[in-house]
């Protein structure tokens, strides 16, 4: 199977509450939410953001939307003004979930 | 109102933040058809800032940004019947007033009624509120007020629509209020002109929803999008505009001739922002069903969301507080070199080793160090960047002493002439230290929120 960057299959975008980050993933196809549904799961993502989210990951799923939200706790260094680092509001977060890699069946790809 | 509601309602947000352009406003009055136009000022920290300037000059407190675009749209809003509702008033209601007035006056027009919505900043009433009972524990920790009550700078509810719908009833063209629930602006008029009763959540969710997409303006007409290189014009990008009907469906669009991007994926990306559990979307309102939401293309820059389901709110609004919560320091110095990582680690070694010679030591769990260039914001997800040619030390402390953490300040510039070669940069003076604001989210009871309504005529 092809290994390829989310980005390719999905969209993404992400935010801050508090010292908590979300990142909705969108589907491109409601194929490729079938096939994320199975894969890219709250464990999944938590291991991708190991070194950035000290909490647990919760997922969502939207079917309405072919997206899935996952909320990453304590993920933004304090989050608000106590936060020092470069992202303290979560904003990348989408962005760099969409760059992790992973094997996709070839006839999902667009 | 149902007798002689229009057909579609336009309600259009004109700013997503403090600072937002003032582009937004201006265009959205004068390049196509709106009916509400809202402001959204507040974000979690803001009322924060807002108290301090007050405690500077009693005069301020508010969204002064809001006076400025005033000037500039409202002949323009009274001419055309565009009503306003804004998040300006902060914690000051009567100078936002005052304010508003003068501009009034100032601009030559007459018949012009502006409502205040107040009673949401509770900080005066917080001693009574926890003597009847009320907790404030902290939503995300679940620690006790007590450990930062003497420290606390700004509390305020945020409302629901309720009170904006009575001062549109009254007749107001403006209404300016505090703290708010960014959703409400927009469900207001809708209340309002659709005579939707307080008890049918489906369309209160719908509301809350519009509300949520255009609350950020541009970010849901091809801002901040992934697939950002499909959308065109991104300098003349429009506002989001929705076309709302009495059933609860509604239209997401732009004006026509603006730049940007409305499709599913643009608005899919806005419904999902800030988003926790989607089938529990609290607001003062009612609980949203985000699960619930059917979206389709409705033709070009239009998509169509209909079919959404809400419930009843909770017995409770919630409260955001702010607390002062001691010192931080940020300083940020140009690295260079194949070896720019190690010299950078080096540096950081000599500025916290200096300190403690100096008298105040920074403990190491104080301490802050990020080498922006090593792919920081990729921590983990991409392979490192191996040896970066540049990067930017972001070097700093929080703590309590303000001193020390402005001693830090103070030990970066020696180190250009101390240090090891190839650093630049050191523009813009001597970092200092500044206030660190906490967040402390709560919950109070409703009916302890009283809130205040008063249209005036000018």
């Amino acid at each position: 199977m092809p290994r390829v960057v989310l980005g390719k299959i999905a969209l993404a975008r992400s935010g801050d509450k508090g010292n908590s980050s979300n990142i909705g993933v969108i589907a491109r196809t409601p194929a490729i939410y079938e096939f994320l549904r199975r894969e890219l799961t709250g464990p999944v993502v938590r291991e991708v953001f190991r070194e950035i989210c000290k909490g647990e990951v919760t997922r969502y799923e939207l079917p309405n939307l072919l997206s899935l939200n996952f909320v990453l706790r304590d993920s933004l260094g304090g989050g608000g003004t106590r936060s020092l680092i470069t992202d303290p509001q979560g904003k990348v977060h989408g962005a760099a979930l969409l760059h992790m890699e992973l094997e996709v069946p070839a006839e999902l790809l667009p | 109102m149902t007798d002689n509601s229009p057909r579609v309602l336009r309600i259009a947000n004109a700013q997503g933040f403090w600072g937002d352009s003032q582009l937004g406003p201006l265009r959205l009055v004068q390049e196509g058809p709106v009916d509400y136009l809202t402001f959204d000022y507040l974000a979690e920290l803001s009322l924060s800032i807002m108290q301090k300037q007050k405690m500077r000059d009693p005069q301020a407190g508010y969204a002064r940004d809001f006076i400025q675009v005033l000037e500039n749209i409202l002949p323009t809003c009274q001419q055309k019947g565009i009503r306003i509702i804004a998040n300006a008033a902060g914690v000051n209601p009567a100078a936002c007033r005052d304010a508003i007035l003068q501009t009034v006056q100032r601009l030559g027009l007459n018949g012009i009624k502006v409502g205040v919505v107040s009673g949401d900043d509770i900080l005066d009433e917080l001693d009574a509120l926890i003597a009847s009972g009320e907790a404030f524990a902290n939503l995300e920790s679940g620690e006790t007020i007590d450990a930062v009550r003497q420290r606390i700078t700004s509390a305020n509810v945020y409302i629901g629509a309720l009170p904006i719908v009575e001062a549109l009833e009254q007749g107001a063209d403006i209404v300016v209020t505090g703290r708010v629930a960014d959703p409400s602006m927009v469900l207001a008029p809708l209340i309002h002109e659709f005579g939707w009763p307080m008890d049918d959540y489906d369309k209160l969710a719908a509301g809350t929803i519009m509300g949520h997409l255009v609350e950020c303006g541009p970010q849901c007409t091809g801002g901040n999008f992934t697939d950002w290189r499909r959308v065109p014009d991104m300098a003349g990008i429009g506002f989001p505009v929705v076309e709302a009907s009495a059933d609860g469906s509604f239209v997401v669009t732009k004006h026509d001739g603006t730049g940007g991007l409305v499709d599913i994926h643009t608005v899919t990306s806005q419904l999902l922002y800030e988003l926790g559990d989607p089938e529990n979307y609290l607001s003062p309102d009612c609980i949203a069903d985000f699960t619930s939401i059917r979206i389709e293309q409705a033709g070009e820059n239009r998509v169509k969301l209909s079919g959404i389901r809400g419930r009843a709110p909770t017995p409770t609004f919630k409260v955001s507080m702010s607390y002062a919560d001691g010192y931080r320091v940020l300083a940020t110095l140009c690295v260079a070199g194949p070896d720019a990582v190690d010299k950078a680690q080096t540096l950081a070694e000599m500025v916290f080793e200096r300190l403690a010679v100096l008298g105040s030591p920074i403990p190491e769990e104080s301490r802050f160090l990020e080498l922006f260039g090593t792919h920081v914001l990729y921590r983990g997800i991409v392979p490192t960047a191996e040896a970066p040619h540049e990067i930017l030390m972001r070097i700093g402390a929080r703590g309590r002493d303000r001193k020390a953490l402005s001693l830090l300040g103070t030990e970066i510039a020696p180190l250009l002439t101390s240090g090891p070669p190839g650093l630049t940069g050191f523009a813009g003076g001597r970092a200092r230290p500044s206030e660190v604001v906490g967040y402390w989210p709560a919950l109070v009871s409703r009916e302890k929120i009283p809130t205040r309504v008063t249209v005036e005529e000018i």
